[in-house]
């Protein structure tokens, strides 16, 4: 994929890393039509979101349709550090894959 | 004789492809000990087969430690924005929208060092409850708010 569909933002504040994490995506639900030919438009969503801290899976979101196209996803975990590596992927009902790092500011 | 040498070749092939396919299915699967993705969960109608399809019980516990941060109001239910938080040591936040189609929105698992924190958009078809079950101590509670929809995110 040529186009980044990942944009990562992670910031420690205390003791705690917030990050937020924004995926272009359409998000299709399967259930609407093809406003000019009535067909219904097949569901194409993002599954599963994946996030790793320096390599360690530590947040997992598995998602259905009712999530919002250009899904935006926010998670905290404690004992990150300034640095620290953030790999973001998702995988979608059709199998189509994309990954992103990132550093905790 | 070219004949079946043929036919010997195509079969050493086709055996062949079998085990690279075989390997790459392998390959697929380099997840760290968390539960795949919950298909029956997606697929259940009901709040109840949802919690039965992910945590194998239905019954939870009401809970004052669980915030759920939403609009009273959303003027477009194609994006509402959620947020759940708990001082609980959650271990899974699952996320229901109690009247759409499919009422589980999303199931968030979380790692090592991962707080009860989750924050995303939804989709809601209509006015619903949102309801957000907190899987800690390996007990399940629960928490909801109403959100009334002006205009549905599912098509309309």
């Amino acid at each position: 994929m040529a186009e980044k569909t990942i944009r990562i933002r992670a910031e420690l504040s205390g003791d705690v890393t917030d990050v937020k994490a924004l995926i272009n995506h359409t998000m299709e639900t399967g259930l609407r039509k093809d406003a000019k030919t009535g067909e219904t438009i097949p569901a194409h969503f993002i599954q599963e979101v994946t996030c790793e801290v320096n390599g360690k899976q530590n947040f997992v979101a598995q998602w259905g349709v009712a999530i919002s196209k250009n899904p935006y996803l926010s998670y905290q975990f404690k004992g990150g550090k300034k640095g620290d590596k953030i790999k973001i992927s998702w995988v979608d009902n059709k199998g189509d894959k994309d990954s992103e790092e990132g550093q905790v500011q | 004789m070219t004949n079946m040498k043929r036919r010997t070749f195509l079969k050493g092939t086709a055996a062949s492809s079998m085990i690279g396919l075989a390997i790459s299915a392998g390959l697929l699967k380099p997840r760290i000990a968390m539960a795949a993705w919950p298909q029956a969960g997606f697929e259940a109608k009901a709040v109840d087969g949802v919690l039965t399809a992910l945590h194998q019980s239905s019954s939870t516990a009401p809970s004052t430690e669980i915030n759920i941060k939403a609009p009273d109001i959303a003027e477009n239910g194609a994006v509402v924005p959620i947020t759940v938080s708990t001082s609980m040591p959650a271990e899974v936040i699952t996320l229901i929208v109690e009247k759409n189609p499919s009422p589980l929105a999303g199931n968030f698992v979380m790692g090592a060092g991962a707080v009860g924190y989750v924050s995303t958009r939804v989709k809601m078809g209509k006015t619903s409850k949102l309801i957000a079950v907190v899987k800690a101590g390996g007990k399940l509670h629960s928490a909801d708010k109403e959100v009334k929809v002006t205009i549905g995110g599912c098509g309309g």
